[in-house]
This record gives structure tokens, sequence and C-alpha cells, in this order.
């Protein structure tokens, strides 16, 4: 009996150690992935505040510089970056309030109401789904010289109101989570069908309404091809744009530090929405690859 | 009184169908149109019928761009569904508990974030040959002695490019997979586990079934996402899709030959024919994952169809006795 035991711990102590070292292994493979992950924005944000000589001299490093004010100046003395920022600023809110106040709208008015062709109107929406962007993009680029809307932002905000993929989503998410009932007792106490909507309906679909604005917001913010095309002028150029001229520029080369700050006012507005919304976003994926 | 309160579900819906008539069908039709023209972006249309499509059948620019897509794909989604068969691996495992699944989902899933059009430009200053900090790092460790055109040499670019689509994509496959493989219940990984099933072999016979139809999509809309691949090889190539045409892929062609050369009517062909793709590869894949409820369907048509007949046939017999 006293023989067995010490053998019985050692061989307790080698599972032991060969856990740890499993262990050891699947985290620092993790934390490669994290760095790899996180490396390139830690790099933007840490050269936005160096100074240009030190960043082609001496490579990266993990400290940050001085030359943070000095980046902004240079950077604003070349491109007009606040104007761009505040442009794609002012698109991404106008695209996610429309778009998530029409969406709620026609999801309602499907799910609510039982008129004529409405499985036909529905089922078109279905069928739009399936078509990619690029099909009318080359058309709708024409049809807005047509309209005079070359060159001005409204181009770019009006197509939100029609926002098929949320529109989609937001029958699907109503469906679970507006009873009729609700609607039905509010109707005999004699209210009105619009001040049903904006007073019931829409504050108990606004947990969806925000996932999707999410979306809405990033993908607005970041949409670079079209606001190419539409916009022509400097006054009008949203932030990617803006961002895409700098390597046109003497500084690409000569004061990296400036362009590296151009990057970092680019990424933060959307990591600090990610931080906020990082659950709903996950949750959200996840809960599209169950039920598809 | 009930009809007419039917009737205001047209008021509800009617701003969204007006924009999406003017918008988004109007428009559709008007590229459909455009591409039986010779329209130059300007000036006049002229109808030319069909010429603009058996143009794209000889244009050797579209064969270019399609292999170029498939390289890029190819690569980038064998890297990808690696990285993230791996992270379900370490996460769904049952005698490794490995913490902080969260934490790791959200920062995987950072780059996906972030607009294309800056991503592209930030590589294109880290992978620069002469500056960027890449090189500057392999010349630090001494692994290389002269500076590598990572977006100068055409195979690199196209590697480099893939390299940047993996980087991006792959927290987003781990994602998905992640939440097919909870929906299978964790008791059917304790039993093959107690049966004695090695890793691989549950890899093989639960985690990778479980995540089949996911693999699926994940591999088709990296396909079709690929076909629609813009802001990062316009970008890292001034527009061109060079080095030697090797990031030319469709939609880089498409804006230039509608803004560049100003053959705005073959580009809308182009558009066209870049849309019947997509919706092979759609088709497609929605038939091979639902294989088994198509079949199930078309069985029990038939199956219905000789009950009927056998239900006639019978009557018909019944007549006679």
């Amino acid at each position: 009996m006293s023989k067995t035991n010490p053998t019985l711990n050692q061989k307790q102590k080698k599972q032991k150690r060969d856990k740890i070292m499993v262990y050891a292994i699947i985290y620092s493979l993790l934390a490669l992935l994290v760095i790899i992950s996180v490396v390139p924005f830690w790099i933007v944000l840490i050269n936005a505040t160096r100074d240009g000589v030190s960043i082609s001299t001496q490579g990266i490093t993990l400290i940050p510089g001085k030359s943070l004010v000095e980046n902004y100046k240079i950077l604003t003395s070349n491109v007009d970056v606040m104007r761009g920022f505040w442009n794609s600023l002012k698109i991404a809110i106008l695209v996610t309030v429309l778009s998530g106040y029409f969406s709620a709208l026609t999801a309602y008015g499907f799910h609510m109401y039982n008129f004529k062709g409405k499985n036909f109107l529905f089922g078109i929406i279905l069928v739009f789904m399936m078509i990619p962007s690029q099909l009318s993009f080359l058309g709708y680029v024409k049809w807005m010289t047509q309209l005079n809307l070359m060159d001005n932002h409204l181009a770019l905000i009006i197509p939100s109101i029609a926002s098929i993929g949320t529109v989609f989503f937001l029958r699907a998410y109503i469906s679970s989570s507006l009873s009729k009932e609700i609607i039905e007792s509010a109707r005999i106490d004699g209210a009105g069908e619009l001040y049903i909507f904006h007073r019931i309906a829409l504050p108990l679909m606004a947990p969806g309404v925000a996932t999707m604005s999410i979306f809405t917001f990033i993908g607005s913010w970041n949409n670079y091809l079209s606001a190419r095309v539409i916009l022509s002028s400097k006054a009008n150029e949203t932030l990617p744009m803006v961002i895409s001229s700098l390597k046109a520029l003497k500084i690409w080369y000569q004061n990296q530090g400036a362009i590296y700050l151009g990057f970092a006012i680019s990424i933060i507005p959307i990591v600090i929405v990610f931080i906020f919304a990082s659950k709903y976003l996950i949750e959200n994926i996840s809960a599209g690859a169950v039920k598809g | 009184m009930k009809k007419l309160k039917d009737k205001i579900g047209y008021l509800f819906i009617s701003p969204f169908f007006l924009v999406f008539a003017l918008f988004s069908v109007y428009p559709i039709l008007f590229t459909i149109y455009l591409s039986m023209t010779s329209y130059k972006g300007y000036g006049r249309k002229t109808f030319i019928g069909a010429d603009n499509f058996k143009l794209i059948f000889k244009d050797p620019n579209v064969v270019d761009a399609f292999i170029n897509t498939l390289k890029i794909w190819g690569v980038n989604i064998f890297f990808q569904i690696f990285l993230a068969l791996l992270l379900v691996m370490i996460f769904s495992d049952i005698q490794y508990k490995v913490r902080g699944l969260k934490f790791f989902r959200v920062v995987f899933y950072l780059p996906n974030l972030i607009a294309a059009a800056t991503i592209a430009l930030i590589f294109m200053k880290l992978l620069d040959k002469d500056y960027g900090v890449v090189n500057q790092v392999l010349f630090g460790i001494e692994w290389i002695d002269k500076p590598i055109g990572w977006l100068t040499k055409p195979i690199l670019a196209q590697m480099s490019v893939s390299g940047i689509q993996t980087w991006m994509w792959f927290g987003n496959s781990f994602i998905l997979f992640m939440a097919s493989v909870q929906a299978v219940s964790k008791e059917i990984f304790e039993a093959a586990r107690i049966d004695g099933a090695g890793r691989l072999q549950i890899l093989r016979h639960i985690t990778i079934p479980s995540i089949k139809p996911i693999l699926m999509y994940v591999m088709v809309t990296g396909l079709i996402g690929g076909l629609q691949l813009f802001d990062i090889p316009f970008l890292i190539t001034d527009g061109k899709g060079f080095p030697a045409g090797s990031l030319n892929t469709m939609i880089v062609y498409i804006y230039n030959m509608a803004f560049v050369y100003k053959n705005y009517g073959y580009a809308s062909a182009l558009s066209f024919a870049l849309f019947l793709l997509i919706l092979a590869f759609t088709v497609v894949f929605t038939l091979a994952t639902n294989r088994v409820e198509i079949k199930e369907f078309f069985t029990t048509r038939k199956e219905n169809k000789a009950r009927r007949k056998a239900v006639a046939a019978l009557k018909g017999s019944g007549k006679y006795e």
C-alpha cells in the first residue's frame, strides 16, 4: 500500500504537468492570434503619436511618442480630415436613422395588416435580396446624374429608406416580440394606427432596430465605392475618400506620423461603437449561424 | 371597418416601396438596358443588342479577373477555415476547458469592422518595400537581406491580398462555426469521449458534420465576396489592377471600363454577367446544402402521385366488382 502511493502521486504529478503544458501551448497560440488581430491597429495608434523621422529610422516600438499635436497640424494642413469626418458622420447617422425607422414601419405594416398582394410584395423583397448591388450600380450612377443628385449626399442617404435586409430581419424579429393582442387592446382604447406604431410597436421593436442599426452605421461609415463615384468636390468628400487620397501626398513618405494619425481618426469611432455594441453584434452573427 | 384598417397597411409600406422602385428596381432595369447599348457614359445610347455580351466571351481580361479571384479566394478560404476550425477545436474541447471565449471572439472579429479602404492603406504602409514595418522587422531578425516587394510582385501581391482577407474574416468564420457547434448538445461530445473517440475522430464525426451547412455558407459567401472585391485591390494598385494585372478583379475591371475607358455599355454587360455568375453559385449552393430536403420533396411528391394512382386504380377496380 505505502509503496504504490508515491508512484501514483508521480503519475498524477506527470498528468498535471502535461496538462499545464497543453494549456500553455493553447494560450500562447491564442495570444499569438490576438497579437496578429490587434497589432496593425496598435502600430497605427502608436505611430500616430510619433514623428516621421523616428518612424522611418527606428522602426516599431511599443511606446507612444510626443508628436500627436504636430502630426495633427501637418495632416490638417494637407487634407481637410475633419470635414471628411463630419461628412461621414452626418451621412452615417442619417442613413442609420432612416433605415431603422422606415424598415420598422415597413416590417410592422407587413406584420399587422392583411392587405391585398401582401405576400406578392414581400416575395419581391425576397427576390431582390438575392441580387447583388453591383447589378444596379451603373444604372444608379447614371440615374443620379439625370436626377441632378451627383456630388450630393442625398444620393447616398435616400436609398437607405429601402433597406431590404433590415426589413427582412425586423419582420422576423417582430413576429417573435410583438403580440397582436397588445395592438388590439390599444385599438379598442381608441388609439390611432400611427400613434400605436410610434408609442407601442416601435419601443417594443427597439432592440431589433438597434442591432441592425449597428451594422448599418458601420456599413455606411466604411462605404467607399459609391461615395467615390457619386461625390466629386472636396467639400463633400467622406472620410474613406480623404484617407485614400493620403497616398498621393508628399507626406506619405515624409511625415508618416501624420498619415498614421489619419488612419487612427478613421478607426477610432468604429472601435468605440464596437466596444459598446460587441455583445449584440456577436450574438446576432451567432444567431444567424444557428438558424441558417 | 376591418377592411379599411387593413388598407392602412399600404400607407405603412408605401415609403419603402417608393424608394425601392426608384433607387433599386429602376437602376437595375436601367443597367440591363445600358448593357445592350454602346453608351459611353455621355452622349447617345445606341442600341446594339447582344453585341456587348458576345464581346465578354472574347475578352481575355474577364478570364484573368476570374482566375485572380479564384486564386485570392482559394488561399484565403483555406487559411481562414483552418484557423476557424482550430479555434473551434480548442474551445469545444471536453478535457481542456479554455476560458475567455467571449473576449477572443470580440478581438478576432475586430479587423472585420474597419473600413476596407483604411485597411488597404494601412497595409500599403506596413508592407511597403522600402519603408514598411514588415520588411523592417524581417531585416531586424536577419531573415532577409534585401527588401521584399510584397505589393509589387504579382504573385506576392495576390497572396498579400489573400492574407489581408484571411486576417479580416477568420474571426467571423470562427463565430459562425462556434455558434453551430454550441447548438450541438454537450452530451454528444461527452459520450463520444467516453466511448474513447480521439480528437480527430470527434472533429471528423461530430464537429465538421455539425458545421457543414455553415461551412458551405462561408465558402460560397467568401467566393461571392471575392468576386465583388473592390476597395483593397483598387487602392493598393492605384486603381489599375497592376502589378501585371494580378489584382484585376471583376469589380475593379468594371469600374475602369465604365469610368476610365468610358465604355459604359460594356461595363453594364459585365455587371449583368457577374450577377448571373453569382446567381449560379447561389443556386448551386442552395441545391447542395438542401439536397436532402429537395430529395424528400420530390420523393413525397412521387409517393403521393403513386398513392393517388393506386387509389384511383382501386376505385376503378371497385367499379368492376
